[in-house]
C-alpha cells in the first residue's frame, strides 16, 4: 500500500471476518439510521434523498418537455405548466444539486479520505440531514397546497402578488439554507483538524480542495439568501415596502440580493463536481493528476471571484452600464481557471492507462458536456450578445450544460465509482457504460437543439410559442425521453447489485485514503489511525515509471 | 464602424434570425466570432481527448504510465492565451452595448407601456395602439414602464431586448432599414399568461406611418361605432384577457354579457350595463366577477370618453 503505513486489504478487512462490523450492520434497527451520528450512513441516507428527488425533479422535467412538443397546448394549461418548471427548477436546484455530490458523497467520503473515524460536529451533521428532510417538507406541502408559479428565480414582484403558495416554498428554501450552512462549517472544520498524520494539504485528494472551496462558499453565501428570502415572506405578508414599487420598493435590489448568493450557488453547485472528475480521471487512468496546484488553488480562486459575479444576470434589467462593463469583466476573469481546470484534465490523460468502465465514461461525458457549457458561457459573458440571448433557451442550455452535463453527469459517475464503496455490491459494468451513453446522447439532443431555437429567439419559460420554434422543440422533447431511458437503466442496474450476496472484489484500485479502510468500511473507518506517506494519485503504475522498473 | 459580417437586413442563418435593425449587424458579427473561436477551440480540445482515449486506451492490467506532474510552459500558454482572447470578447461586447445604450438626438420618441399580459404603445400625437408601427430608417427611442410586474421587450429581429420594470423608466433604441414586420416577445416571466404576451413591430414608409398615427385617435369617416370599438378593443390589448367567442381566458369573455346578471366577488351581483361596463374599464377592481383574479389594470386617463363609448357599443354588439 502505498498511501500508508498499515496494510489493510479490502477483502481481508471486510467487516464478517474482522471483529468490527460494518456500518451498515454494526447497528440494528430503524431508530439506529433515524438517530445515527455517522458520517456515511447520513451519506447514504443524504443520497437516497436525493435521488428520490431527482426522480420527482426529472419526472416534472419531463412534463414540461411533454407539453412542449406542439406550439399550443398538449395536455397542461398555462398555469400547471408554470407549476411544473417552478417545481423543475426548484426542487433540481435546492433538493438534488446542492446537496448531491457535497452532502451525499462528500459525508460518506470525506473523513474515509481526511482518516478521520468522523466528521468534526457529528451530531451537527444528523442535525443537518433533518432540516434538509424538514425543508423539503415544506417543498411538498406546497404541492399539496396548489404549487407555486414563480420561478425558483421568485423575483418580485410577481413573487410578492402571486396568490399560489410562495410563502411555503420561500419558508422550504430558507430552512434548505442552514442545512446547506451546517454541512458547510462541518466540512470546514474536519478539513482543517482531522487529517491524518501526514496528510499535508499537498496530500488532500482534489475532492477534498474542492468541498473545501464549496464549504467556505456555503458558509458565506447562503447567509445572503436566507436574509432576501426573508425580506420576500416579510414583503408579502406585512408589506414592509423593500422590493415592492408600490410601497417605495426597488423590485430589482430583489434581484441583486437574489444573485448575491445564487451566483455562488452555481459554484457550490459546479465545484464539487470538478472535485469527483478529479478523481474520476486520475483512478481511471492511472495518472497523477496534471497540475495538482493550480486545479486545487483554481476551485478557491473561482469560489473567491463567484461571489463577485452577480450582476452578469442583469445585464437587461436597468443595472447601470458601468456597473455591466464591470461584471462582465469579473465574468471572463472567472472563465480563465475554469478553462485552465479542463485543459489539466485532459492533459491528465497523457500517457495513462484509461479503463473504459462507466465512471470513466461519465467522466469523458463531463469533459465533452462542461466544455459547451463553458465555452457557450462566453456569448452569455460578452455584452452586446447577451442583450440578444439572455432570458432565451439559450441561457437554458448553457446552465443545463453546466448543471446536468458538468454537475450531474459528475455525481452519477461518482456515486458508480464509489458504490462498491457504499455497498460492498458490484454493479454490471456493461449495463452502466450502456446506460452512460443513453445518457450522454439523450442530454445532447435535448439540449443542443435548445442553443439554436434560444438564438433564434425562443424565450424560456413560456407555455405555448411560436411555430418557427417547432421542429427545435419537438427534437428536444424527443432528446428528453431518450436522456430518461439513461437515467433510470443506471438507477435499476445499481439497486440490481443490491440483490448479489456477499462482498465483491474491489476494482480499482485507487490510493487515496478511502480505498484504504475495509469495504463496506467498518462504523469508525479504520482499525488504527492510517499514517500518510504519498499523495493521492501515487499509483503504482507511476511509481513503476518513476524508479524505472516498470519494464 | 466595424465591418460586418453580415449585411444590415440580411435573412435569417442556422443559428440567428433575420437581422432588421443597424445593430444587428455588430451583434451578429461578435456572436460569430466567438461562435468560431469556441468551435475551433473545442475542436482542438475533444480532438486531443479522443486521440488519447485511442492511443492510451488500457491494454494490460498494471501497465506503467507515466510520472506527469504538470509542464510550467504548457500552463503559463494556455492560461495567456485564453485571457487574451477573452479580452477581446469583452472589449467589443462593451462597445457595442454602450451603443445599445446610446440613442442618437433625433429620435423618434414612443411610449410602451407593459401590463399582464398586453403590450401599449403610445405615440407622439397620444394615440394608443397594441401593436408598434415605426418609420423606416429613422432611429426609434422607448421609454418603458410596466403598471404590475416585470416584463422584458424583445425584438429577435432587432437584436434588442430590455426589463421593463414597475415604479421606474427603462430606455431602448433601435433604427431598422429594412420594411417588414417582426415579432415583439415578453422575455422576462410576468404570470400565467407570459408566453401569449406577444406583439408586433411594424416598420413602413413615413407615409403610411403618418396615415397610421392619425387613425389611433378617434373614430375614422363609413366606421360604425361599434367598428369603431372593436378597433380600439384590440389596440388596447382587451383581447388578451377577454374572448368574444365564449371561451374563458384569464377574464371572463365578453360574448352575450351586457344586460346580463353577474356575481360579483363579496358583495351582490350587478346587471353589466353601460355604467358597469364603463366602471370595469376605468377602476376595474371595484367590482370583480366572482370567480376570477383581479388581475386587470385601470385604464382610466389611457383612453378617452370617444374610445370608452366605443368600447361600450362594441361590446353590445357581441351576442
Amino acid at each position: 500500500m502505498s498511501a500508508t503505513s498499515i496494510d489493510h486489504s479490502p477483502s481481508h478487512a471486510a467487516g464478517e471476518h474482522g471483529h468490527h462490523d460494518n456500518y451498515l450492520v454494526a447497528k440494528k434497527g430503524i431508530s439506529s439510521w433515524i438517530w445515527t451520528v455517522d458520517h456515511k450512513r447520513l451519506g447514504i441516507m443524504y443520497l437516497a434523498a436525493v435521488i428520490l428527488f431527482f426522480i420527482v425533479g426529472g419526472l416534472a422535467a419531463v412534463a414540461v418537455r411533454t407539453e412542449l412538443m406542439n406550439p399550443t397546448k398538449d395536455f397542461m394549461d398555462a398555469n400547471a405548466y408554470n407549476r411544473m418548471f417552478t417545481l423543475h427548477g426548484a426542487v433540481m436546484v435546492f433538493l438534488v444539486i446542492i446537496p448531491s455530490i457535497p452532502a451525499s458523497l462528500g459525508n460518506f467520503v470525506l473523513p474515509l479520505m481526511l482518516g478521520a473515524k468522523d466528521v468534526a460536529f457529528p451530531k451537527l451533521n444528523l442535525a443537518s440531514f433533518w432540516i434538509y428532510v424538514l425543508g423539503a417538507a415544506f417543498f411538498i406541502a406546497t404541492l399539496v397546497m396548489g404549487g407555486v408559479d414563480t420561478g425558483w428565480t421568485f423575483y418580485t414582484p410577481y413573487s410578492i402578488k402571486t396568490g399560489s403558495s410562495a410563502t411555503t416554498a420561500l419558508l422550504g428554501a430558507f430552512i434548505l439554507g442552514f442545512s446547506s450552512i451546517f454541512t458547510g462549517i462541518n466540512f470546514l472544520v474536519t478539513i482543517h483538524k482531522m487529517r491524518a498524520p501526514g496528510l499535508t494539504w499537498d496530500r488532500l485528494p482534489l475532492f477534498v480542495w474542492a468541498i473545501y472551496a464549496t464549504a467556505l462558499m456555503q458558509v458565506l453565501a447562503t447567509p445572503v439568501l436566507a436574509i432576501t428570502l426573508g425580506l420576500l415572506v416579510l414583503e408579502r405578508t406585512v408589506h414592509i415596502g423593500i422590493f415592492d414599487p408600490v410601497y417605495g420598493g426597488d423590485p430589482v435590489l430583489f434581484q441583486h440580493f437574489f444573485w448575491f448568493y445564487s451566483h455562488p450557488a452555481v459554484y457550490i453547485m459546479i465545484v464539487p463536481g470538478f472535485g469527483m472528475i478529479s478523481e474520476l480521471i486520475t483512478v481511471h487512468s492511472r495518472k497523477g493528476i496534471f497540475g495538482y496546484k493550480p486545479i486545487a488553488v483554481s476551485s478557491v480562486a473561482i469560489a473567491f471571484i463567484g461571489f463577485l459575479v452577480w450582476g452578469h444576470h442583469l445585464f437587461v434589467s436597468s443595472q447601470s452600464a458601468l456597473a455591466g462593463a464591470i461584471f462582465s469583466f469579473l465574468t471572463f476573469a472567472v472563465a480563465v481557471p475554469t478553462a485552465i481546470k479542463v485543459f489539466s484534465w485532459i492533459a491528465t490523460l497523457y500517457r495513462g492507462s484509461i479503463e473504459y468502465n462507466t465512471p470513466m465514461v461519465y467522466a469523458l461525458a463531463f469533459l465533452f458536456c462542461f466544455s459547451i457549457g463553458g465555452l457557450t458561457g462566453l456569448f452569455l459573458g460578452t455584452l452586446s450578445v447577451d442583450v440578444h440571448l439572455t432570458d432565451t433557451y439559450f441561457v437554458i442550455a448553457h446552465f443545463h450544460y453546466v448543471m446536468m452535463g458538468g454537475t450531474v453527469i459528475a455525481f452519477i459517475g461518482g456515486v458508480h465509482h464509489w458504490w462498491h464503496k457504499f455497498t460492498g455490491k458490484n454493479y454490471n459494468e456493461k449495463i452502466g457504460v450502456i446506460a452512460a451513453i443513453i445518457v450522454f446522447i439523450g442530454f445532447n439532443v435535448t439540449f443542443f437543439t435548445q442553443f439554436i431555437f434560444g438564438s433564434q429567439g425562443m424565450p424560456r419559460r413560456y407555455w405555448s410559442y411560436l411555430e418557427q420554434y417547432h421542429t427545435g422543440h419537438m427534437i428536444s422533447t424527443y432528446g428528453s425521453y431518450i436522456l430518461a431511458v439513461g437515467l433510470f437503466l443506471a438507477l435499476f442496474n445499481l439497486l440490481a447489485s443490491l440483490r448479489n450476496k456477499g462482498v465483491a472484489p474491489e476494482r480499482w484500485r485507487g490510493v487515496s485514503l478511502e480505498w484504504e479502510t475495509a469495504t463496506p468500511p467498518i462504523e469508525h473507518n479504520f482499525e488504527s489511525i492510517p499514517i500518510v506517506t504519498a499523495g493521492p494519485y501515487d499509483f503504482p503504475e507511476v511509481r513503476a515509471a518513476r524508479t524505472g522498473n516498470g519494464h | 464602424m466595424k465591418t460586418p459580417l453580415l449585411a444590415d437586413g440580411s435573412a435569417a442563418t442556422f443559428w440567428l434570425p433575420e437581422a432588421a435593425s443597424t445593430f444587428a449587424a455588430d451583434h451578429d458579427y461578435l456572436y460569430y466570432l466567438i461562435f468560431w473561436i469556441s468551435t475551433f477551440f473545442f475542436i482542438v480540445m475533444m480532438g486531443a481527448m479522443a486521440y488519447f482515449m485511442v492511443k492510451y486506451r488500457r491494454r494490460k492490467q498494471g501497465e506503467t504510465t507515466s510520472d506527469i506532474h504538470g509542464n510550467t510552459k504548457l500552463e503559463i500558454a494556455w492560461s495567456v492565451l485564453p485571457t487574451l482572447i477573452l479580452g477581446v470578447f469583452f472589449v467589443l461586447g462593451f462597445r457595442g452595448f454602450i451603443d445599445t445604450l446610446t440613442p442618437p438626438a433625433n429620435t423618434l420618441n414612443i411610449n410602451v407601456t407593459a401590463q399582464q399580459w398586453a403590450w401599449s404603445f403610445t405615440y407622439p400625437n397620444g394615440g394608443n395602439d397594441s401593436i408598434l408601427v415605426v418609420p423606416v430608417g429613422k432611429p426609434v427611442k422607448l421609454t418603458m414602464s410596466s403598471v404590475d410586474v416585470l416584463h422584458s421587450f424583445f425584438v429577435p429581429a432587432f437584436r434588442a431586448k430590455r426589463d421593463v420594470v414597475p415604479g421606474r423608466y427603462t430606455v431602448l433604441w433601435f433604427q431598422s432599414d429594412k420594411l417588414g414586420e417582426y415579432d415583439v416577445l415578453c422575455t422576462e416571466y410576468c404570470g400565467t399568461s407570459h408566453s401569449l404576451m406577444m406583439s408586433k413591430v411594424k416598420v413602413v414608409s413615413q407615409e403610411e406611418y403618418d396615415a397610421h398615427l392619425k387613425g389611433l385617435t378617434g373614430c375614422q369617416d363609413g366606421q360604425s361605432l361599434a367598428e369603431c370599438g372593436g378597433v380600439a378593443f384590440k389596440r388596447n390589448g382587451c383581447n388578451s384577457c377577454h374572448s368574444v367567442d365564449g371561451s374563458k381566458l384569464v377574464g371572463p369573455s365578453l360574448k352575450g354579457v351586457y344586460g346580463t346578471e353577474q356575481p360579483i366577488t363579496g358583495g351582490p351581483a350587478v346587471i353589466a350595463d353601460e355604467q358597469y361596463i364603463r366602471e370595469s374599464v376605468m377602476n376595474p377592481m371595484a367590482k370583480i366577477v366572482a370567480g376570477y383574479p383581479a388581475a386587470m389594470p385601470a385604464y382610466a386617463g389611457r383612453i378617452n370618453e370617444e374610445q370608452m363609448g366605443a368600447l361600450v357599443e362594441y361590446i353590445r354588439s357581441i351576442k
